[in-house]
């Protein structure tokens, strides 16, 4: 690695301070990505702030409304066993559990988890391929080249790569709300906000400032939550990103779905809501497969494979479907 | 030390980079926030029971700190990249991998490492039961599996679940370590020779064991 400065962090007010005033400065919480980051050469930050000591800011909590409240410093793992989580929110636990490895899930932050960057190939070449993320403007190789773990949705000329965070399929889901502070005071931002399309600026990945950092994951108290489920789809059985995944999250009137709330992941730039299927599945059965399919299908109309990518917009329907009903077996 | 990069297209980074920090790494820093730079500084922490005090450059692993300082070559570097778990040691009683975290943020942690699990001369139920089933083949990926193994076995028991569970509503106990939850929960463990039937079933018996 680069040779850079490191040094602890132990009020937040300061620490917001130093990033605001430094280009250079990056936090580093469980370092699960911002390590390998350096290692190829993706991310070279002269400075470090090592965030980990800051108080108060891996708790989980239930507030008074109900909603759970994650601290950004929270591991994965804590939150994944988590009773509150794992009895309210399933689709939380189990997107974080069949995310990554024991050893990494005990280290990554939530807040870590939502800000990790894309794992194109051509991003992570430490040979420096053209990549407009990497270097801005260098043009995009994953485009005209290898492209089958990249995006169906919302890509550009600039990029095409996707978002590879399991957990924030399921924050999206649930209209989660990203807790931010930065010099002048606390921001929330809607979980579907957070993350950009590529657009001409594939460089930014969120629509975080320079000198904020997020405090804390809110999800909102939500009858879906119970009856959720996600479900991934990979190229082996564990330990790897999603080709695509599906977070689920419904409410019945028997077995006629009342609301249903629905997110994918592996297909698009940010986690991917359904927005259009959602609309359409209200009132149908959960025994209508053609009905589901059809409703599901309303959010594809707008699915722009790649050269090595086609099968995705097929895989995601039946992925979304399959999320969809186990999310039903448990209303 | 691990610098993995030989591509020369690299060095104009890599000197300006390194010019701007020779310059002055702390002075835009916040007052409030401890400053200090990229020289080596020196770190405490116990390993193995005792104290020991580094000194590291801010850049460098903890892996490579084991290694290279302590001379603790029974925790071994596979990928360097997180994704093969050769390196796997406990901080805090907690598995983690010690190619990506740093030494100089480990001031003050319990560290254990291979050389650390035997008790009185006695190998650790888990060491003896990967002899016993022979777990290994070539054996490089052994104290990372072991050491992955080890701390498993405590979230198992601390009622940890894991993607196996089909409900998580439900609480999870040692009895439900089935080969099925073994194998997703050492999946972060890769071993080369394939010896994961034997792995799987050298976890089961510490697990029942121990």
């Amino acid at each position: 690695m680069h040779p850079f400065a490191l040094s602890r962090a132990d009020d937040l007010a300061a620490t917001i301070a130093a990033h605001a005033q430094d280009p250079q400065l990056a936090f580093i919480a469980g370092g699960t990505d911002l390590i390998g980051l350096m290692k190829d050469r993706a991310a070279l930050p002269e400075r470090l702030l090592d965030i980990n000591g800051l108080p108060d800011m891996a708790r989980i909590e239930t507030l008074p409304d109900g909603s759970l409240r994650i601290g950004a410093l929270a591991r994965m793992s804590d939150v994944a066993a988590n009773a509150e989580v794992r009895g309210r929110f399933p689709v939380i636990a189990e997107a974080l559990l069949l995310a990554a490895s024991g050893q990494l899930r005990n280290m990554a932050s939530m807040g870590g988890n939502i800000m990790q960057r894309t794992r194109c190939a051509y991003f992570r070449d430490d040979d420096d391929p053209p990549c407009n993320k990497r270097r801005p403007g260098s043009g995009c190789s994953a485009h005209h080249g290898l492209n089958r773990n990249h995006a169906i949705f919302g890509w550009s000329d600039a990029c095409v790569a996707t978002n590879p965070s399991d957990v924030a399929v399921a924050f999206a889901a649930l209209d989660a709300n990203v807790l931010v502070r930065g010099s002048t005071g606390q921001r929330s931002i809607p979980f579907t906000d957070f993350h950009r399309l590529p657009e001409r600026t594939p460089e930014h990945d969120n629509v975080l400032d320079r000198g904020e950092l997020i405090v804390a994951i809110e999800v909102p108290a939500r009858v879906e939550g119970r009856a959720s489920h996600y479900l991934k789809v990979r190229d082996r059985q564990s330990y790897e990103f999603a080709l695509v995944s599906a977070a689920a999250a419904v409410a019945t009137d028997g077995k006629h779905l009342r609301s249903a709330r629905l997110a994918l992941g592996g297909v698009a730039h940010k986690p991917w809501r359904l927005a259009a299927a959602e609309t359409a599945l209200r009132g149908v059965s959960l025994d209508d497969i053609i009905g589901l399919k059809s409703a599901i299908a309303t959010s594809f109309t707008d699915a722009r494979p790649l050269a090595h990518n086609a099968f995705k917009v097929e895989l995601a329907q039946r992925v979304a479907l399959r999320a969809l009903q186990a999310a039903g077996e448990r209303a | 030390m691990g610098e993995t990069n030989r591509s020369s297209r690299f060095g104009g980074t890599a000197i300006a980079s390194g010019s701007a920090v020779v310059k002055g790494p702390d002075v835009e820093l916040g007052r409030a926030a401890a400053t200090q730079g990229v020289e080596p500084r020196v770190v405490s922490l116990t390993v193995n029971g005792h104290i020991s005090t580094l000194t590291v450059e801010p850049r460098m692993t903890l892996l490579d700190a084991l290694r290279e300082d302590l001379g603790l070559t029974g925790t071994k570097k596979g990928c360097d990249r997180g994704e093969c778990g050769a390196c796997t040691v406990h901080v805090d009683g907690r598995r983690i991998l010690s190619c990506m975290t740093l030494a100089a943020m480990q001031e003050g942690k319990r560290i254990t490492t291979i050389e650390g699990l035997e008790s009185n001369g006695e190998l650790h139920p888990l060491q003896a039961a990967f002899i016993e089933h022979d777990g290994f083949q070539c054996g490089f990926c052994t104290s990372g599996q072991i050491m992955s193994g080890v701390a498993m076995i405590g979230e198992a028991k601390a009622g940890w679940p894991s993607a196996v569970a089909t409900d998580l509503r439900r609480s999870f106990t040692i009895a439900d370590l089935s080969g099925a939850e073994i194998r997703e929960r050492m999946s972060g463990n890769l071993c080369r020779c394939a010896c994961y039937p034997n792995i799987v079933q050298a976890v089961a018996e510490a697990a029942g064991r121990s």
